[in-house]
């Protein structure tokens, strides 16, 4: 790692300069919300001033730049009774800017799923390679929970990391290619005062958390608490309808869908990401449903993300960002299904007599 | 033709329209870039958008529109007779449709208003499934070309045809669409049959249902939801009736 320092308006000639001619992505406020609040979107950008550096956070995460909503994975070609079949691994180089911690973090735990596992998907790691990451850190909502996770800062998976330490970026370059791009601007060693900021920027983030979560000793939790009836609790709110899984940045989970051609000349095989939420996610062939209400598949998703990964790959998969707990229509988010579950287990252990009823 | 082993022979088709406007078989001549190989798949034997000839030894039927008059009853039910497969085709034949609108007012009223003092002959506007059985449905105001196609070309080489069980929030999720419900709107999407790529919400129209209920949908939380965000009840249940596809859960309500 190396570290420099840029002023803000030299950094926006060099954005300027990258975008230009790139397939160029960062944060553009695409709506106000009834209460007044921006909402912002990683949406294609061509110059700095359509991006909205001092955003607070997009609606949607960047996952899907890695793993497309809907992705072909191969084409079939029908000839004289016989058929070939057509791959191709293709990425754009693309740039990502203003990519938060988390959504850094979200990437690097996508990659231990889709490149370190035993079968490793070369559609990722070709977009993964091609794809040029520049991070931003922020001072989180009100409803972050990333520092909970210990996802508010990240070391790894960028190759530009840019602190915001008043009139300049304290910039973290974590590749030679964002070095080779940078040198060509006026970046300065960090001076003390620099080094001072940067600390201090760090310190204001990490005490600006609003929110935390218990995760310690949580897989065990989830473990004890199958059958607790908080999941058919939060169940009967779940709408189903599969929005946390979209703004995930981490839920990956997938069906694959074989497409015809109309002229019945060929055929296009997709990868289309889905969610355990969804109704006929766990339906098998001959109609059975493993999972029909709404509270076991709630719990699922929850068994994913927190008890799932702690216990095979000693991480949770989570990252805090909070995006399905505001995307959630029903208001389901992890703070308060997590509390809601220690709050029962606690409860039971310290009270002699059995636990009140929960109305 | 031969594919993949099996032989597949065109389909033979009708296509036939009650109380509607014919929005939902004008789709089928839509979408001219493979508008060639989908006619292709079809041998039309009748179906007046397309063709003038008329025969009755279709297989398929396509029957758009809802049922107002008695005598609409017996032109579907000689269509059920023929056809080994019958499909709603459109919001109308599926639910009732926009023409269900009238059901909530007296039907001299609803004469008066549309043809003044002239004698009309009407029913209430009900869905066909209450007159035949129908083999399959293809919902949406109107259908969408696509999931036509996909259906038509699933037909035509055996393969599984469905439609999404989820609701149009994933499909909406997925053009990274700003949620209505956060611009202070009511939106069917969390409770209605995806399939039509959020068209109306893409477009900042707020979803009212054409495509009908999802797969076992979670409709008390979303009247908590509507309740909840201080959205207007009204509009919502005016959403909710206007396809006439929700009727099974507002009936259960009341």
């Amino acid at each position: 790692m190396i570290y420099k320092v840029i002023s803000k308006t030299e950094f926006r000639k060099f954005i300027n300069a990258i975008v230009k001619h790139n397939n160029a992505y960062g944060p553009r406020k695409v709506d106000t919300g009834s209460g007044g609040k921006p909402i912002y979107q990683f949406k294609p950008v061509k110059s700095a001033d359509e991006i909205d550096f001092d955003y607070t956070v997009t609606y949607s995460s960047a996952k899907h730049f890695f793993l497309p909503f809907r992705d072909e994975l191969s084409r079939f070609n029908f000839e004289d009774g016989n058929w070939e079949q057509e791959v191709r691994y293709e990425a754009p180089p693309t740039i990502l800017i203003g990519l938060r911690p988390c959504d850094i973090s979200a990437i690097n735990m996508l990659d231990e799923v889709m490149l370190h596992s035993p079968y490793p998907s070369p559609y990722y790691l070709a977009r993964r390679k091609n794809t040029f990451i520049i991070g931003m850190d922020h001072l989180p909502l009100p409803d972050c929970f990333c520092k909970s996770m210990n996802r508010h800062t990240v070391n790894h998976g960028f190759n530009l990391f840019c602190s915001d330490i008043g009139d300049k970026y304290y910039l973290s370059i974590n590749s030679s290619k964002a070095y080779s791009f940078l040198k060509e601007f006026m970046i300065e060693e960090p001076s003390y005062e620099d080094n001072c900021q940067l600390i201090e920027r760090r310190k204001t983030i990490k005490h600006s958390f609003e929110t935390n979560i218990e995760v310690t000793g949580l897989p065990v939790f989830l473990d004890i608490e199958f059958d607790s009836p908080i999941w058919q609790k939060w169940g009967d709110k779940c709408l189903s309808c599969g929005s946390c899984a979209m703004v995930c940045p981490t839920c990956y989970c997938y069906s694959v869908e074989e497409r015809f051609d109309v002229d019945l000349k060929g055929s296009s095989r997709q990868n289309h990401l889905y969610s355990c939420n969804l109704v006929d996610f766990a339906q098998v062939a001959g109609g059975h449903n493993f999972r029909p209400r709404n509270g076991d598949r709630l719990k699922y998703r929850y068994y994913h993300h927190y008890r799932g990964f702690a216990a095979n790959d000693n991480q949770q998969i989570c990252v805090g960002c909070n995006r399905c707990g505001r995307a959630c229509l029903a208001d389901i988010n992890p703070k308060d299904v997590i509390n809601d579950l220690r709050l029962e287990r606690e409860s039971c252990m310290i009270c002699v007599s059995p636990s009140p009823d929960r109305t | 033709m031969n594919h993949l082993g099996f032989k597949i022979g065109k389909m033979k088709i009708g296509s036939f329209d009650f109380t509607c406007c014919e929005g939902c078989q004008l789709q089928l001549a839509n979408k001219e870039s493979t508008l060639p190989a989908f006619l292709g798949l079809l041998d039309i034997r009748n179906f007046r958008e397309i063709s003038s000839e008329r025969h009755d030894d279709y297989d398929i039927a396509l029957v758009e529109g809802s049922i107002t008059r008695s005598d609409e009853i017996e032109r579907l039910k000689a269509i059920r007779a023929q056809a080994s497969v019958l499909v709603a085709f459109g919001s109308c034949a599926c639910f009732g449709g926009v023409n269900s609108l009238k059901n909530k007012i007296p039907a001299e009223e609803a004469i008066k208003g549309v043809y003044g003092d002239k004698k009309i002959e009407t029913m209430p506007s009900t869905k066909i499934s209450d007159i035949v059985s129908v083999d399959f449905m293809v919902p949406g105001c109107p259908v969408s070309k696509e999931e036509v196609e996909r259906i038509v070309v699933g037909v035509v080489t055996r393969s599984l045809n469905n439609l999404p069980k989820y609701p149009v929030c994933v499909d909406c999720k997925q053009r990274l669409n700003t949620c209505l419900f956060d611009l202070g709107e009511v939106c069917l999407g969390p409770v209605t049959r995806a399939g039509c790529d959020a068209v109306c919400p893409s477009g900042k129209t707020p979803c009212l249902g054409c495509r009908g209920p999802a797969d076992d949908i979670n409709f008390p939380s979303f009247l908590q939801l509507v309740k909840e965000k201080g959205l207007s009840q009204d509009e919502m249940r005016e959403k909710l009736t206007f396809y006439n596809g929700f009727a099974d859960y507002l009936d259960h309500e009341s």
